[in-house]
């Protein structure tokens, strides 16, 4: 049986995938901000075996493919006896990988601020937690936004590969729809459309915070 | 019992051997001028009445708290000690009212209103309680150094430590900087600076401290030190300052 697909049916479809694929990234992008913190506040910690341990982490999902990360839970974690679905596998790898990015953007951006902040706030008598609470986070976070939204746009396209184990977001439901209508060209052109018309008012919206915090200080 | 007690203190950055068991005491009321050439450990003797520099060997007595080489919380100790910086540093995200108010609203707990009347009496002191809701960017050097002594002295220190306090500031500001100093040690608060103003030393302190690798090579009434210095790196140092 043989079913006819018209246009519509083709940007009907790919909508459905494109929810997933904002669902995902906002997902990825939430507990990847989460995680980036905890891993943010080891990575700069005077502990050296919490820095050890961040460090780590950072240097392992950035210098591995995310593509081999999703794998690696998507086939690693049934060995284990833990059974997980492309969705799940998907959300925790763009996760992991979003986090230790962040945690990398962050740490620049609190090695920015001038060592004489930390010193002032010592010298009151603050401790550790109340200088990163009132003196040192306000200040990286005003430095911060402007590339951590420019690194959205990154996640959003990351999510692309998820497709690979299976889970029909934009792109696994855009090679689906090639395979059944005999219009790739098409098709694809649409699922880039889409992903553009997600990462366009991201970078659009980065360039402007880059612009306000730039007249700012 | 001296207020400041320092003894056989020594002090490594890498190899480099910067304090080579340095004696000090600093009696309530003494406004003591630290002078040396850059390099001398000057700076970072200083630096380690606070605890912003931990020291290796020796021991550190500030008010009859005692505190030994490697030791950790630092916190009781720097309630007592306040320093001012050469650059000022003060929290560019908060007003000039909350940079004053920070430490003794989060370390002491003191209520809101009790800090702001605190702050403001702090910073009339200073002759800034106008600025209270000013942004640092928005004031002169002059006065946000200014501020940072407010700023310090609202956590009611025993002792301030100034770091060439005077030094990052235009030649016409200095001296506003100055009369709060002098201001403060004629109301009998213990001082402490590391200092190019040798005028200013000679005229405000009533000890002076010449630091020379390491040592503290000479030391006495500002006036008869100036006046007649008995090492000969000393002299060499007051003329070479003079010069200029």
């Amino acid at each position: 049986m043989l079913v006819q697909f018209t246009t519509w049916d083709v940007i009907r479809n790919l909508l459905e995938g494109g929810k997933w694929t904002l669902a995902l990234s906002l997902i990825a992008f939430v507990l990847g901000g989460l995680v980036g913190l905890l891993i943010l506040f080891a990575r700069i910690a005077r502990n050296r075996a919490l820095q050890a341990f961040a460090k780590g982490y950072i240097e392992v999902f950035q210098g591995t493919p995310l593509l081999m990360q999703l794998f690696l839970v998507f086939f690693g974690l049934p060995l284990i006896g833990l059974d997980v679905s492309p969705w799940f596998a998907a959300a925790l790898g763009l996760t992991l990988f979003t986090s230790a990015y962040l945690a990398e953007i962050w740490r620049g951006c609190v090695e920015a601020l001038p060592k004489g902040q930390w010193e002032a706030s010592e010298s009151l008598a603050l401790n550790y937690l109340q200088q990163m609470r009132h003196v040192i986070l306000p200040q990286a976070l005003r430095i911060a936004i402007p590339p951590t939204v420019g690194f959205s746009v990154q996640v959003v396209k990351g999510t692309a590969v998820a497709s690979i184990i299976g889970f029909a977001e934009l792109t696994k439901t855009g090679s689906m729809l090639a395979n059944a209508t005999f219009q790739p060209l098409l098709v694809f052109g649409l699922v880039a459309a889409g992903y553009f018309a997600l990462c366009f008012p991201l970078s659009l919206f980065a360039k402007r915070l880059e612009k306000k915090f730039h007249v700012a200080r | 019992m001296s207020l400041v007690k320092l003894t056989g203190v020594h002090k490594h950055f890498g190899t480099n051997h910067v304090l080579k068991g340095v004696d000090l005491a600093v009696e309530q009321g003494d406004v003591v001028a630290l002078i040396g050439r850059s390099g001398s450990g000057k700076s970072t003797l200083l630096r380690t009445i606070n605890g912003l520099e931990r020291i290796d060997e020796g021991e550190l007595l500030v008010d009859g708290a005692a505190l030994h080489a490697g030791q950790g919380d630092l916190r009781a100790l720097r309630q007592k000690v306040g320093m001012i910086f050469q650059q000022f540093n003060l929290f560019p995200h908060l007003t000039v009212g909350e940079n004053v108010m920070l430490a003794p609203t989060v370390v002491k707990r003191r209520s809101k209103a009790e800090t702001e009347a605190l702050a403001r009496e702090m910073l009339d002191k200073v002759g800034l309680a106008d600025k209270f809701a000013s942004y640092p960017e928005q004031l002169s050097g002059g006065q946000q150094q200014r501020v940072a002594i407010a700023r310090a002295l609202a956590m009611q220190p025993r002792v301030l430590l100034c770091d060439e306090i005077t030094s990052a500031l235009d030649p016409e500001l200095v001296s506003e900087v100055l009369a709060v100093v002098r201001q403060l040690a004629r109301e009998g608060m213990t001082l402490i600076m590391v200092t190019h103003e040798m005028r200013f030393a000679r005229e405000v302190g009533n000890k002076l401290i010449f630091m020379h690798h390491g040592r503290i090579h000479e030391s006495g009434d500002p006036r008869e030190v100036f006046a007649d210095p008995r090492t000969p790196e000393l002299a060499n140092f007051i003329g070479a300052v003079q010069a200029h």
